[in-house]
């Protein structure tokens, strides 16, 4: 014990930054390339006006969300975080923002900037910038701009070009995001009278019915990612694209571009209506100096930082008095884009809102790639809703719980107490337990700390339901919801038996070819003649000593629809490039072969180690008696493998089934949500769904008990495997 | 030698080179994508690079933040610290741990066994968010010292199993014939059971360091200060979901994977002997 906590004080002594006095303000956000540089730019103008340091924190946009709501309540947050507005009311009930009330004028902003950040009457955040979509176009190769939408087909019709991979348009046509400005134009409506999402319209599966038209004529391109839409736009082959003001920060300085309103829906006569985002500085709830992070805030949002912002990274400025500056009034970008804005819906700032954006990404994969009829994908996505966002399970008296674990605990103390007992006959039979417990103390103190104690916890957890930072107690409401598979069909992905299919199917297949492939290849790496081994066992290794994250990283690459290694060697052999990630077969396929990859080395390299352990003269008299090779592996070697491959195999099934990573990054549980496992799904209840820890907390203890199942099953196993060969 | 041993030959290397292929294929393709100028696009299966440029690679290692502060260099050196850290805590608990459940008899052994085995099987989201609040209460949120600590409790099942197995394997005779002599048995323990478990030391203290030189989740969690990230979760910032810097990723990850490499491939004569005879062998 005194071990780990002198270890601990050196190591923190050591390592730990700390934080000192009169710290420097902190300032997270997610921004970057131009965006950054101009956050940074007026950061520096604030430094020099008040003397006050401000330290800067750029994090990826996916973790953001989940980072705040990690760090405020544990004290270790921002004093000041840039977020858009949709969040905030979600932010509020968790009290992790302030509101600025009585330290800002509404007036100085434009109103529905204001509206925006407005919650039950208060005010949160400063806004800085109006965010909307727009069209942007080649210059050289536009001439004219489409005032409608069938006026805009027959113009990407003819600058589209699948055989060259040229296409007249260019946007991330999988997120609802960009989706949303041909809902509305379409007259579609996202929530009923009630406020509740609608997803099964009419209006949807028209707007849904355009797209997949304008992908199957091949006039944009299908999976397009944020990282393709720049990259044919900068290379001429995207003639336009539908992108904020943050993509002319990505466009080379060869490509004369110009940023146009979006068309009007021939159909209806309205205008394509995209969502309109305030992005908004926000004081943390616990900030240290309120005052000074106030001040920051405003700084931000206003005067020079306003300008700076509008004139080199293109944003709209929230604060009216930036558009006195010659400057800003006549930035083209942002006159476009302010134009743009005129046409923009205001996302509602509303928990129903944050719940559209799953389901309607499962309803545009299904309508785009996954071959759901466009007037199917509504109802799809209406499933998936009512699944995700199921009714809260009734809450529950402590009390049965609480007698029963007080039971178990006085059952073990009692058990424990007969052992102890009897000090005379506890040092016969153990001797050395005093200088065991030495020995033993500082490795179970830390697993103690740091892997019991958040079991605990964690299980716990699962007895709780959770929404916003309140805690209820449900009992064991979370696993009843689970094992009833409540609100989705037993064979939906969704559901926990169809998810422990795919996990169990993952990892036997998984096991099976990393053994067969890594045995395969020791035997042949066993021959004592054989030229290059030592090379050949130094390549074999390599995926091995590749950080597992990078490699499912590359996979994914590699496993691009249009621009993918994998489908460039099916071209070469004259066979059909494949989508990979629409169908769960290929998709499984292809985290399947990327976790081969991975896992084939571990496993050979325990393989030779058994087979040197073997002794060789077992081989030679088999020879003498005329054995054949068959034989002697059916003989020899695999019954004096087993004792070493099966806890290897053991091992191997446990990580397999939790490889969360290679799920996670590869296939990202496409097509929606077939190919998760049950460690992925648990995270996206606990991070992606509006963090129902208690719900995935269950999901995991669930993992758990499955795993240790498994494992006495094994245990028999294993001592079978002992007993045969001792 | 005769014709057909000739042939079987032939058909070995030909299959070993396939595989080697197969293996060696993406790692070019990461190579080219480093080296390429601008985003390689084209559908092509070559894995080799037309026009080479460094051009991704110098952004990589001369990054640096608005301060001026040399980034890279700061994340490189958190990534040695937490690496060295870890492997440093992470063994001298296994081999303490591991010479008592390989030598002694207490109550609970076999109990804490299965539970080392089993704690391989808690889902580290279970543990992620309980983690989080231990950290805080010790104050070692934001710290790479309470990185260090979460990387060497958790890595530690499977060290110790190893580390038993192997010390399992090595006969009592030799530390008891030390004892006569009048050695302590804790000198027993450091001058003659750790000296001949070399190779199975080296591979605890491999695998710590690869443990924690590649995990990103919970330091992207933990960690709240740009000149104290790791390697991993400053090149994590490159391949958002709404933007991935493929020639910057990659470059990157080339950057990162090379010293776990040229590491693991110093150590890797021991991996045969080490995990064999060791951990794997319950």
């Amino acid at each position: 014990m005194n071990a780990i906590a002198s270890l601990v004080v050196f190591a923190s002594c050591l390592l730990a930054t700390g934080a000192q006095a009169a710290s420097p303000l902190k300032l997270w956000h997610a921004y970057r390339g131009a965006e950054e540089q101009a956050l940074e730019k007026s950061t520096k103008l604030f430094e020099r006006e008040t003397g006050r340091a401000v330290e800067l924190l750029a994090l990826p946009y996916d973790a953001f969300a989940a980072k705040l709501i990690a760090a405020i309540p544990h004290g270790v947050g921002p004093d000041v975080f840039i977020f858009a507005h949709e969040r905030v009311r979600q932010f509020a009930r968790m009290g992790i923002v302030d509101p600025v009330d009585g330290a800002i004028d509404r007036r100085a902003y434009f109103p529905n900037t204001v509206d925006a950040l407005v919650v039950d009457g208060k005010m949160y955040g400063y806004p800085l910038s109006l965010k909307c979509i727009a069209l942007y176009v080649n210059s050289r190769l536009v001439s004219r701009i489409p005032e409608t939408t069938d006026e805009w087909r027959a113009m990407l019709a003819r600058m589209s070009s699948p055989k060259e991979n040229r296409f007249g348009l260019a946007y991330e046509s999988g997120d609802f995001y960009f989706h949303a400005p041909f809902l509305f134009g379409f007259k579609g409506a996202l929530f009923d009278e009630s406020g509740r999402a609608i997803f099964d319209t009419p209006e949807m599966a028209v707007s849904l019915a355009f797209v997949k038209r304008l992908q199957d004529e091949r006039l944009i391109p299908e999976e397009a990612s944020g990282a393709l839409v720049k990259t044919l736009f900068n290379d001429g082959r995207a003639a336009m694209v539908i992108s904020g003001p943050w993509f002319s920060g990505e466009i080379a300085k060869s490509v004369p571009f110009a940023v146009f309103p979006l068309p009007r829906v021939s159909e209806t006569g309205l205008p394509m209506r995209p969502f309109l985002g305030v992005e908004a500085a926000l004081v943390s709830a616990r900030s240290t100096d309120r005052e000074a992070a106030r001040k920051l805030a405003k700084f931000l949002s206003t005067g020079e930082a306003s300008v700076v912002r509008a004139v080199s990274a293109g944003h709209v400025p929230a604060d009216r008095a930036a558009y006195d500056h010659r400057a800003v009034r006549e930035d083209k970008l942002v006159a476009a884009f302010r134009r743009a804005a005129e046409n923009a819906l205001p996302m509602p700032n509303t928990l129903e809102m944050a719940r559209v954006w799953e389901p309607m990404k499962l309803a545009l994969q299904g309508a785009l790639k996954g071959g759901v009829p466009p007037s199917g994908a509504g109802a799809l996505a209406d499933r998936r809703y009512r699944a995700l966002y199921r009714p809260k399970p009734e809450r529950a008296s402590g009390v049965p719980y609480v007698v029963l674990a007080g039971l178990a605990a006085a059952l073990g103390l009692y058990r424990a107490r007969r052992e102890v007992l009897s000090p005379e006959l506890f040092s016969k039979r153990y001797p050395d337990a005093a200088r065991a417990a030495r020995y033993v103390a500082p490795a179970a103190a830390g697993i103690f700390v740091l892997v019991f104690i958040p079991f605990v916890y964690g299980a716990g957890l699962s007895f709780f339901h959770h929404d916003s930072g309140l805690y209820t107690f449900v009992g064991l409401g979370n696993f009843v919801d689970i094992l009833a598979s409540r609100g989705y069909r037993i064979n939906e992905p969704l559901s926990f038996y169809f998810t422990l299919a795919v996990t169990m199917l993952w990892t036997a297949a998984n096991v099976v070819l990393h053994v067969v492939i890594g045995l395969s290849l020791a035997l042949i790496l066993r021959d004592p003649l054989l030229k290059l081994k030592g090379f050949y066992r130094v390549v074999l290794i390599v995926p091995w000593a590749v950080p597992n994250y990078i490699t499912a990283l590359i996979w994914k690459g590699m496993f691009h629809r249009q621009f993918g290694a994998v489908n460039g060697l099916l071209q070469a052999l004259h066979l059909e490039p494949i989508s990979w990630f629409t169908q769960f077969s290929t998709a499984f396929a292809a985290n399947l072969v990327t976790n081969t990859w991975l896992g084939f080395p571990f496993m050979m390299v325990v393989c030779l180690g058994a087979l040197q352990s073997i002794p060789a003269e077992l081989y030679e008299a088999a020879e003498v008696d005329g054995a054949t090779s068959w034989q002697k592996f059916r003989n020899i070697t695999l019954p004096l493998l087993r004792p070493t491959l099966l806890p290897a195999v053991i091992l191997g099934s446990v990580w397999t089934f939790n490889m969360f990573n290679i799920i996670y990054l590869v296939s990202g549980g496409e097509p929606g949500g077939a190919t998760d496992i049950l460690v992925s799904e648990s995270y996206r209840w606990a991070f992606q769904r509006n963090e129902q820890y208690g719900f995935a907390a269950a999901y995991s203890v669930l993992i758990f008990l499955v795993l240790l199942t498994w494992s006495s099953f094994t245990k028999r196993l294993t001592r079978g495997a002992q007993d045969a060969s001792s | 030698m005769s014709g057909r041993g000739w042939i079987k030959t032939a058909a070995v290397h030909m299959l070993l080179a396939l595989t080697c292929a197969a293996t060696l294929y993406p790692v070019l393709w990461v190579v080219k994508m480093a080296v390429s100028p601008l985003e390689s696009l084209s559908l092509s299966a070559n894995p080799f690079p037309q026009h080479p440029t460094w051009r991704n690679f110098a952004a990589i290692v001369g990054a640096v933040d608005s301060s001026g502060r040399w980034l890279f260099g700061r994340n490189l050196l958190a990534s040695l610290a937490v690496s060295t850290g870890t492997t440093v805590v992470g063994l001298f608990l296994a081999v303490t741990a591991a010479y008592a459940l390989s030598r002694f008899k207490f109550p609970g052994k076999q109990a804490g066994l299965q539970a080392l085995l089993i704690s391989q099987m808690f889902p580290a989201t279970l543990m992620l968010i309980p983690i989080y609040a231990i950290l805080q209460r010790l104050h070692l949120l934001n710290s790479l010292g309470g990185l260090v600590l979460v990387y060497s409790t958790t890595s530690l099942p499977f060290c110790v199993w190893m580390l038993k197995g192997y010390f399992d394997t090595i006969p009592r005779d030799l530390e008891e014939a030390a004892v006569m002599d009048g050695a302590t048995h804790w000198q027993a323990f450091v001058l003659v059971v750790l000296p001949l478990s070399r190779p199975a030391l080296a591979v605890t203290a491999l695998f710590s360091f690869m443990n924690a030189w590649n995990e990103f989740i919970l330091a992207a969690t933990l960690l709240n200060d740009a000149t104290i990230f790791t390697l991993p979760v400053a090149l994590q910032r490159l391949v958002g979901e709404y933007k991935v810097e493929w020639g910057m990723f990659a470059a990157g990850a080339l950057v990162v994977s090379a010293p776990v490499m040229a590491l693991f491939f110093a150590l890797q004569k021991h991996l045969v002997g080490g995990l064999t005879a060791g951990g794997v062998k319950g």
